[in-house]
């Protein structure tokens, strides 16, 4: 289901690792695409090899097999035009906010100057005005992942990349950032793909949520999500919403899925 | 409970003790060439500050300490930054480096005075061989500690690796590199004296062995305390760097490191 605006497509992906007791099949064909300004979910328990994806995605890992292309030119290493936003904030500490928001520019010389206003409007954006002269120690958690967030929009990627980005903060921050980062999409309408192990948060975030089942890892659906936006946190009581829930968990549930 | 933080017990503890000691040394009449009383210390003390004698020799040990210190530090630095980028560079040095270590530094003594003379150069050479070691093994390990997540990113950005070394893997290696300076300090320090022992024209450490020879022990005893003092403002100047530079290293593992490696030696 190419579209012509596809920003990533993924054909026939295939991922094996060399280990001392023979190669791990980690993925096996793997095929989705990603529309632009889409945001699509991928959801899956530990271990199903989410995290490969995401890596080969980013360039930070050759494929065994298939192709992964980015605005149709094939991903084969890192890229200037990807965002990535880890599990932890990967901040660095001797580095104020502001500064840790600048790295890629700093990294791919774009101009302190010229992106200076831009990175304090992005954090004024995430809800962190007045914080750009402090060091990354002393905010909480989930600050520091919206400063992580805002370093991954800062050189206008073409896609943004989160994988488990909010999987290391409680509940109640993970809600509220959730809303924050639907509010900060509706607003910037980026290309993003978002991995997640939650079930819900796929769900309240993506337009779509492929589905990956583990050994090896391969989509096993791809589940739309026609709720409109802005979708308050209570959309997550409606019936339409569990009714997707539980499409999607059907799919891990001991016995009542299609694994192997 | 403030009994953690009692100056005027510290002093009180102090004053005790070096009653103790001369009370001690009067009471059991232990000969001055033994140990002397610490009056006589002071005594000792003074005499040399006001005849200048104590502050030319320090001169010379501080000169050489410094300039040992840079050396060394500098030449490790820089071999142990191309240990850690350079797997071929870690293959073909790192068997001649582990034999170097393994050995006592201080024995090469006799051999440096022989090849550079009696004069400043051996003890410079001396204290930065033995200053080496500390930090050229914190340097390897502290850029090889960068986080991997980090380096990720820094990949992700499509970062050479002279930027991730810059931005990331130098930075990160920090608090190694002056855990490693702190004791590279207190070693170029013994690396210094330990030369002027084999053979010197002046210095403190000559000071100690010329008055060893005349049995002043109460001199000597005079010198070990400048020693003392000069070693432990040394170390204070490096650790107020330490806290300026590693302000965002909440971790005060760098100082656990620097004190559990100084008792080496």
């Amino acid at each position: 289901m190419a579209r012509a605006a596809d920003v990533i497509s993924v054909k026939g992906l295939r991922k094996e690792y060399g280990t001392p007791r023979g190669t791990v099949l980690a993925l096996d064909r793997i095929d989705f695409t990603v529309g632009e300004g889409e945001f699509v979910a991928i959801v899956g328990p530990s271990g199903c090899g989410k995290s490969t994806l995401l890596k080969i995605l980013a360039g930070l890992l050759p494929a065994t097999g298939g192709e992964v292309r980015l605005r149709s030119v094939s991903i084969t290493g890192p890229r200037r035009d990807i965002g990535v936003v880890f599990q932890s904030p990967v901040l660095f500490p001797w580095r104020t906010v502001l500064d840790n928001v600048l790295l890629p520019v700093d990294v791919q010389r774009l101009g302190r100057e010229d992106n200076r206003s831009r990175a304090l409007d992005l954090l004024a954006l995430v809800g962190l005005h007045g914080f750009e002269h402090r060091y990354p120690w002393e905010l909480s958690g989930g600050m520091q992942q919206r400063v992580a967030i805002t370093r991954g929009l800062i050189h206008n990627p073409a896609m943004l990349l989160m994988d488990e980005p909010f999987g290391a903060l409680d509940a109640l921050t993970r809600e509220g950032l959730n809303l924050e980062l639907q509010r900060i999409w509706l607003e910037r309408r980026e290309t993003v793909v978002f991995i997640t192990h939650s079930i819900a948060e796929a769900v309240f975030l993506a337009d779509r949520v492929l589905i990956m089942t583990p050994r090896p890892g391969h989509i096993a659906e791809e589940v739309p999500v026609a709720i409109p936006r802005p979708r308050p946190l209570d959309v997550m009581a409606a019936p339409e919403f569990g009714g997707i829930v539980r499409r999607i968990r059907a799919h891990f549930s001991a016995k009542g899925g299609i694994e192997a | 409970m403030n009994g953690l933080r009692n100056p005027a017990l510290r002093v009180a503890i102090l004053i005790g003790s070096l009653a103790l000691w001369e009370a001690a040394v009067r009471a059991l009449r232990v000969p001055a060439f033994i140990l002397p009383p610490p009056s006589q210390v002071g005594a000792a003390l003074y005499r040399g500050a006001v005849s200048g004698i104590y502050l030319q020799h320090l001169w010379i040990t501080l000169a050489e300490t410094l300039l040992g210190f840079a050396l060394g530090s500098a030449v490790a630095f820089l071999v142990g930054t191309a240990l850690a980028v350079s797997r071929r560079t870690e293959y073909f040095l790192y068997p001649f480096i582990v034999m170097f270590q393994s050995m006592p530094k201080v024995a090469l003594a006799p051999l440096v005075v022989i090849w550079f003379g009696l004069g400043l150069t051996s003890k410079v050479v001396s204290a930065a061989l033995i200053a080496f070691f500390p930090l050229l093994v914190n340097t390897i390990v502290g850029l090889r500690s960068a986080d991997e997540d980090r380096v990720d990113l820094m990949r992700s950005l499509a970062a050479s690796e002279l930027q991730i070394f810059r931005m990331l893997r130098l930075p990160s290696a920090l608090p190694f590199i002056m855990a490693g300076l702190e004791v590279a300090m207190v070693f170029s320090l013994v690396g210094a004296i330990v030369a002027e022992f084999v053979g010197a024209e002046a210095g403190l450490g000559m000071l100690i062995q010329s008055r060893n020879f005349s049995m002043d022990v109460a001199g000597e005893f005079a010198i070990l305390f400048i020693l003392a003092v000069m070693g432990l403002l040394l170390n204070t100047a490096l650790v107020s760097v330490r806290r300026r530079v590693l302000f965002w290293d909440p971790s005060q593992k760098s100082e656990a490191n620097a004190a559990s490696l100084k008792g080496g030696l």
